[in-house]
């Protein structure tokens, strides 16, 4: 008998099907990873398992016992005694305005696990062992005094505390930096060794699922495409979707170095940069160079200064010290604008949402007074075509298109006043792997036929390693080390560059 | 943590004054003579000199002088009565304190029933939400005389006159509570609404935790911060409201005053009366300040 087997599970909101009728099991102290893009059902699926979405139809047999078609009552026994759950977000995921040695005593207090100090007690013994220094001191803290890797591991002491055979991890680490992340994995690998808990990882990191699940579920709208052992799956696999997930996700596949001996002019000239925030620095005399027609990548986790330095390049944000020269003259500030643009992570927010798309792109030519109404109309078409766009979305609005199409749009807008530099700060970090494969491809395409020189600010090394020419990698406002992409990935020197690296899945270090 | 406490406190002194200062000047400018209201009466038989005279007296020192007074609690005399203003607002202020506490007290609980309730049920909760648009939509004062209508001449359960001091303070309480709990309700209803669709809710309910524990231990807390800073600005409706309550039912206290003062032009009770008002108001705001970093650790730092 299985631990979890689930049976045609059907679930609906409303009268959309987002899961539709999909079987698969999980045993005792494996992990099985649900992967997916956004919007396949993998979420829901999970969400379904403990009864927090209710099934249309199906089973969910738990140890033999079919718990789909229970009350919210009944399965409250369940809820964290037999299933735990870790989330996606560890910053949103906590009560901000109650301390942490409370929401993990909560679950021991709802199941009755004993009296007043026994449960002080084995709070202390979870934080412990979930490694946070300190315990006591962390037990009456909020969570917002607490790093984000902090953070998920109060939440995995939450989903261990009872000792559920299943955890089921939604996106356990998505939100968190490529180190921390590789440290959080580690500690589920632990636990799971430990308690011999099996993990449900439901996540749309397919480095992260090669990397750590023994078995893989492929799913693409609600349904099933393809499920197996990681191994087998990885190395043949049967669907033709799983194969291009796998080809489209720069973390699994190993392509060759960009070569960056064109000894072009440099497009972009930074000289020791500092921007201090009252007494801290957040960047701390960063310089580099970047060849017209090339990629140059900073990489870096959250807190690294790469964001300030994207922000002082693209003239946003002030430096305390240090030059930044574009191309070869000092422009003036107006034209700036017309030889640097911004592309954003967030595509949801870039946008103006009562703007038509016609209206978004054209903005830049109107601010610049580039032609009259009907040149600029044909321009916006060439644009549309150029990123590959129909011309039937000219007159939508941003909530009507993808995450891919909305991106697309900022990228045409960026390219409207033909800029020589862009700066892509996260660009395709918010996109699916095969939508994400795709605008790495157009930039590329871009590149070639325009000649644009990228600034390009990652926290994901496979994706750099993709596109970039050469990289700077950013630690704590310093550049601890840069170099062609080729010789960072394959000869590093530095250790916290090798910590970096490590955190990338196998085929691509 | 103190220089905020210091800066809100100054901030508070400094509307307390503002609130002074515009009302005297606006008392100021107001049209017609309260003094030759009350003693140009030709029965009085004053002649213009005398009366010039006590013009002198009521008016001795201007602004600054009413300013040093109300420093130390002399409000002045009402040109009506003749009495110190203190006086005056020392028989009214118990009764209006007692009237407006009670509504205050049970126009929360008028509001936590309605938000709390509609997170609660699916059937009712269309209905329930929409209980404070129609409390917000009915006057005071027509409020006041159909609950009195209904309650005392239909049904004989409150007499009109007389009775017990609980039986006086019903419909009263009643009147001023109802349309001071709508957008405390409406407020504290939205913020369960949002606090339910945070990402901490379903991590709560992964606990095992019920429906209820959900909202009581997490999202009430949450919820609150909004509601309250509505509860304290709503607090200055209770003082306009009592205005009204006190006519409709005939009961002493700051209100009825306010009312008389205005027909008889009574400044310097007028005077007070804003002054008090404001204290009150302002002192509510302060406790609310104050209470927020208790409310959210996030605010502390």
């Amino acid at each position: 008998m299985s631990l979890l087997d689930v049976r045609d599970l059907t679930v609906a909101y409303g009268r959309q099907v987002a899961v539709k009728g999909v079987s698969f099991t999980v045993e005792q102290g494996e992990v099985v990873a649900v992967v997916g893009e956004s919007g396949s059902g993998k979420t829901t699926t999970a969400n379904a398992v403990i009864g927090l979405h209710p099934a249309s139809s199906g089973e969910v047999l738990l140890n033999g016992v079919d718990i789909a078609g229970w009350s919210q009552r009944r399965l409250r026994s369940i809820r964290g005694h037999r299933i735990g759950l870790v989330p996606q977000d560890p910053s949103n995921s906590l009560n901000p305005v109650m301390k942490i040695g409370r929401q993990i005593g909560e679950i021991l207090k709802i199941h009755k696990y004993g009296d007043r100090a026994g449960i002080r007690r084995r709070v202390i013994e979870l934080l412990t062992r979930v490694g946070l220094d300190d315990p006591e001191r962390r037990a009456g803290q909020y969570p917002h005094e607490l790093s984000g890797g902090m953070r998920q591991r109060v939440l995995i002491a939450i989903a261990i505390a009872l000792r559920p055979g299943l955890i089921i991890a939604d996106e356990p680490t998505s939100a968190l930096d490529v180190t921390v992340q590789r440290r959080i994995l580690d500690l589920v690998d632990d636990l799971r060794e430990e308690y011999g808990t099996a993990v449900l990882l439901v996540t749309h990191d397919l480095g992260v699922a090669a990397a750590r699940a023994d078995r893989l579920v492929v799913m693409k709208d609600g349904l099933i495409e393809e499920s197996g052992g990681v191994r087998e799956v990885l190395a043949a696999p049967a669907s033709p979707y799983t194969r291009r997930l796998f080809q489209d996700a720069p973390a699994l596949t190993a392509r060759p170095f960009k070569s960056s001996d064109a000894a072009g002019e440099p497009a972009i000239v930074v000289r020791d940069l500092v921007k201090e925030f009252g007494s801290f620095r957040a960047v701390d005399g960063v310089s580099f160079e970047v060849r017209r027609g090339t990629t140059h990548a900073l990489v870096g986790e959250s807190g690294s200064g790469k964001t300030t330095t994207a922000r002082i390049v693209t003239r946003f944000t002030e430096a305390t010290s240090g030059e930044v020269v574009i191309g070869d003259d000092p422009v003036r500030p107006r034209d700036f604008r017309r030889r640097v643009q911004l592309v954003y992570q967030n595509p949801y927010g870039s946008l103006d949402p009562r703007q038509t798309v016609g209206a978004i792109i054209e903005e830049p030519l109107r601010n610049f007074r580039l032609g009259d109404r009907a040149a600029r109309r044909a321009r916006v078409r060439e644009l549309l075509e150029r990123v590959a766009l129909p011309e039937t979305l000219l007159g939508r609005r941003p909530a009507e298109l993808s995450g891919g199409q909305r991106q697309r749009v900022a990228i045409a807008r960026a390219l409207a006043v033909e800029p020589e530099v862009v700066v892509l700060d996260e660009a395709v970090s918010a996109l699916d792997v095969t939508v994400q494969a795709q605008i790495l491809t157009l930039l590329e395409e871009l590149q070639r036929d325009l000649g644009l020189t990228y600034l390009f600010i990652s926290h994901d090394l496979a994706v750099v390693r993709q596109i970039s020419h050469t990289v700077s990698v950013m630690n704590k406002g310093r550049i601890v080390e840069s170099g062609t992409t080729q010789q960072i990935f394959d000869n590093p020197r530095e250790d916290y560059t090798r910590e970096l690296l490590a955190a990338v899945a196998e085929p691509v270090r | 943590m103190t220089k905020y406490l210091v800066k809100r406190a100054g901030q508070a002194l400094l509307v307390l004054w503002a609130a002074f200062t515009a009302a005297y000047i606006l008392l100021q400018a107001m049209p017609g003579d309260s003094i030759l209201i009350k003693f140009q009466n030709p029965e009085l038989g004053l002649s213009p000199e005398q009366i010039a005279k006590i013009r002198e007296y009521y008016d001795a020192g201007g602004y600054l002088h009413t300013v040093l007074g109300f420093l130390h609690g002399d409000f002045g005399y009402s040109i009506d009565t003749g009495t110190p203003v203190v006086e005056r607002l020392a028989e009214g202020l118990p009764e209006t304190a007692r009237l407006a506490a009670c509504a205050f007290v049970l126009a929360v609980l008028l509001a936590v029933l309605i938000a709390f309730g509609s997170a609660y049920s699916g059937r009712l909760r269309g209905l329930l939400l929409a209980v404070p648009s129609l409390f917000v939509s009915v006057p005071v004062f027509w409020l006041g005389i159909l609950l009195i209508q209904i309650f005392s001449f239909r049904l004989r359960l409150v007499p009109v006159i007389g009775g017990t001091e609980l039986q006086q303070l019903v419909l009263p309480v009643l009147t001023l509570a109802v349309p001071i709990s709508a957008p405390i309700a409406q407020v504290l209803a939205r913020g369960i609404d949002q606090v339910l669709t945070q990402p901490f809710v379903p991590v709560v309910a992964a606990k095992g935790a019920s429906r209820s524990w959900i909202l009581w231990r997490h999202v009430a807390r949450n919820a609150l911060p909004p509601t309250l800073t509505v509860a304290g600005l709503v607090f200055g409706e209770l003082i306009a409201g009592s205005v009204v309550t006190e006519t409709v039912f005939g009961r002493n206290g700051i209100g009825r005053l306010t009312e008389q003062a205005v027909n008889a032009q009574d400044t310097p009770v007028l005077l007070a009366v804003v002054v008090v008002a404001a204290t009150v108001f302002v002192l509510v705001n302060l406790l609310v300040d104050v209470l927020f970093p208790v409310l959210d650790p996030r605010l502390a730092t």
